[in-house]
């Protein structure tokens, strides 16, 4: 199990006029809605407890509303909770005094925002080293170790244009690089490609597991989009109105839909392209028919079976190690939409 | 039946006593604290003594060279550049280069005064709810209230002169720069204050770095207005001793001189339009890069 970089415990935020009397109502069972009718305050977050593990993308996932911001916001306080607790490193977030604070976002975290919060009147050089500066890092200094982040992140030949010369997908690849360049442990990514194209976001998603490979940075990524988060998230959590209802690795929420609201939200998606065969594999030290690296999706696998005219396939580990066996049935069984009938919560 | 004829006044003796008592106690004040105040404004006066001199005196196509050569570094337009120099050489041609230069001098006093006062009171104004609510209404009353109202205070404190009449023009001319200085500040897109603070930068970098940079084309809206309003007070502030075209203009009305009284009113309505001008067309160019103009 990788080291725990961020804990988050028991994490609630109500917004009105006064939280600490409405959590009264929220610890006596109120529903957001409830608490908004009955009480004028928003439930943002309930009890929520979250471990993000180092060097991994950890993917928050809901709807609009389901606290997505407030909680990413948590991690480097720019939102206050009502109660709980946000551990980073062994250090209690919530605890540090205002210095101790600035030092913390100076050094520790950065973060990248949906509309990209550039300022306007910065060149994407001075954009990309405001971090840096910020710092109190004079301005040719961070400007030199800004411009490895430039050029790493595409923009080489941009860095005397103001952001409004730029497109979208650009001006997002500024604020990556702004991120970057404080070499901030903790990367944290509010909807920050859900602004962009299809195209655009595909090309960003490439970028970032790019520079996550080498960079092993513990980033909290925030999405609507399952298809995104699926494609960089090592872990997954999913929000509903302020409440976290399944954490896993992807493929487990996958197989194993905690309630019919996940496998509402999972329903569309290609199965056979995201779902691995270790995931459906039988564990076993020996087995025949071809070999397929674990990660394989059962699409790739099925058409390598097809194509050998075997009913079964040997999986094995990076190492090349044989730790499982697929049998053709059981991947083709996985494939398949589970019924609304049988996806009843089958865990938790 | 008399109730509802006549309004029922306060007795004519204790409406008079009532008055006395104020002007009273406010010469008493004045009588008192007239002196400090005096001296306080004394290195105000001394500057505008100074500029006014330096104007007057120096040679006047060196005064329009450096005229003309800050309306370039202001607007980076020649067309503008060659209206200012055509309308100073017409000015001192009709007789009114040493007024205009008076009036120059208060006007750049009294604009200075209001940017060093006006912005740190607008940006108090942005910071604080409660300061915004205690100092709107004042600005109100500012804008609202006859000149010549605030005069009669002013003039017993300080007797007629320039310093008065510099006290007068910054208190109508002040008010747009705080309000738009305040209001900028407010509107500062609130995504990029986020991403300051979430980068760690303390309250001076979000002042200075973020805040007044995006604020400024508002800022400096406010600027523009205040050097029009203090034209505008010049004719006014003239009766309280301050030279320059407005005592002209003043002359003009008693003795009923129409082309004295129109000259020197056209003078001061050509400052006017130089002045928004090139404050315009300079914060245009502030804001180019917001339209993504090309920079290069
Ligand atoms: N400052 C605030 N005052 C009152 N309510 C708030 C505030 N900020 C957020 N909320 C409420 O808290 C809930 C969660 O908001 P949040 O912005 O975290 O959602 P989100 O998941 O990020 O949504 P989106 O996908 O639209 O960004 C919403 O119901 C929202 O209305
Ligand atoms: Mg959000």
């Amino acid at each position: 199990m990788a080291k725990i970089k961020i804990k988050i415990s028991n994490l609630y935020k109500v917004f009105g006029d006064n939280p600490k009397a409405a959590m009264e109502h929220v610890r006596n069972g109120a529903t957001k809605q409830s608490l908004l009718d009955d009480h004028r305050h928003v439930l943002g977050l309930r009890d929520i407890n979250i471990d993000i593990p180092e060097k991994k993308i950890k993917v928050v996932m809901g709807l609009s509303g389901s606290g997505k911001s407030t909680l990413i916001r948590h991690i480097n306080r720019l939102i206050e909770p009502t109660e709980g607790q946000v551990i980073v490193d062994g250090e209690d977030v919530l605890a540090m005094s205002q210095e101790e604070l600035r030092e913390f976002r100076r050094h520790k975290s950065s973060m990248v925002f949906q509309k990209f919060a550039l300022l306007p009147h910065r060149t994407v050089a001075q954009n990309a080293a405001y971090g840096l500066t910020i710092q109190g890092i004079a301005e040719g200094e961070a400007a030199e170790r800004a411009q490895r982040w430039i050029d790493r992140v595409g923009l080489g030949g941009f860095e005397n244009h103001f952001p409004a010369q730029l497109s979208g997908g650009m001006q997002q690849r500024v604020g990556l690089a702004r991120a970057l360049a404080t070499d901030a442990e903790i990367l944290l990514m509010d909807e920050a490609f859900s602004a962009l194209d299809p195209l655009i976001r595909t090309d960003m998603q490439d970028i970032l597991l790019d520079l996550q490979e080498e960079l092993h940075k513990t980033i909290v990524f925030i999405t609507h989009d399952l298809d995104e988060a699926l494609r960089i998230g090592d872990q997954i959590a999913i929000l509903r109105d302020g409440e976290s209802i399944q954490q896993g690795d992807p493929q487990d929420i996958i197989l194993r839909p905690a309630d019919d609201y996940i496998s509402d939200f999972i329903k569309d998606i290609n199965r056979g392209r995201v779902i691995e065969v270790r995931s459906v594999m039988a564990k076993a030290a020996r087995a025949s028919g071809p070999k397929l690296p674990m990660d394989t999706a059962l699409e790739d696998a099925l058409q390598t079976l097809a194509s050998v005219g075997k009913d079964t396939g040997t999986v094995v580990d990076h190492d090349g190690k044989t730790i499982g066996k697929i049998d053709i049935n059981a991947a083709i069984t996985a494939m398949a939409r589970p019924d609304r009938g049988t996806s009843q919560p089958r865990y938790k | 039946m008399d109730f509802f004829a006549e309004f029922p006044e306060m007795g004519r003796q204790d409406l008079r006593d009532f008055k006395k008592g104020i002007d009273a106690s406010f010469r008493e004040f004045s009588r008192t604290y007239g002196e400090a105040i005096e001296t306080f404004f004394e290195p105000l006066l001394w500057f505008l003594v100074w500029l006014e001199k330096l104007l007057t005196n120096a040679p006047w196509p060196i005064v329009i060279i450096v005229i003309c050569a800050l309306a370039w570094l202001g607007s980076r337009s020649w067309k503008l550049v060659a209206g200012t120099a055509a309308a100073f050489l017409v000015i001192g041609y009709l007789g009114m280069w040493e007024d205009t230069m008076a009036t120059l001098a208060i006007i750049s006093v009294a604009t200075m005064l209001c940017i060093v006062l006006g912005i740190p009171l607008g940006i108090l104004m942005a910071r604080s709810n409660r300061v915004q609510s205690a100092i709107t209404p004042v600005l109100d009353i500012m804008q609202t209230i006859p000149s010549f109202v605030y005069l009669i205070p002013v003039v017993m404190l300080l007797g007629i002169g320039k310093v008065p009449g510099l006290i007068a023009v910054c208190i109508y001319a002040i008010p747009p720069i705080v309000r738009l200085t305040n209001l900028g500040i407010r509107l500062v897109d609130k995504e990029v204050l986020e991403a300051a603070d979430a980068f760690g930068a303390d309250y001076r970098q979000r002042l200075f770095g973020v805040q007044i940079p995006l604020a400024l084309p508002n800022i400096f809206a406010g600027v523009n207005q205040t050097i029009m309003m203090s034209l505008a007070m010049v004719v006014i502030a003239s009766m309280i001793g301050v030279k320059g075209l407005g005592l002209p203009v003043l002359r003009a009305i008693s003795n009923q001189y129409l082309a004295l009284g129109l000259l020197n009113g056209l003078a001061i309505v050509t400052l006017a339009i130089i002045f928004d001008r090139v404050s315009q067309e300079y914060g245009r160019r502030l804001q180019a890069h917001r339209q993504g103009a090309d920079h290069g």
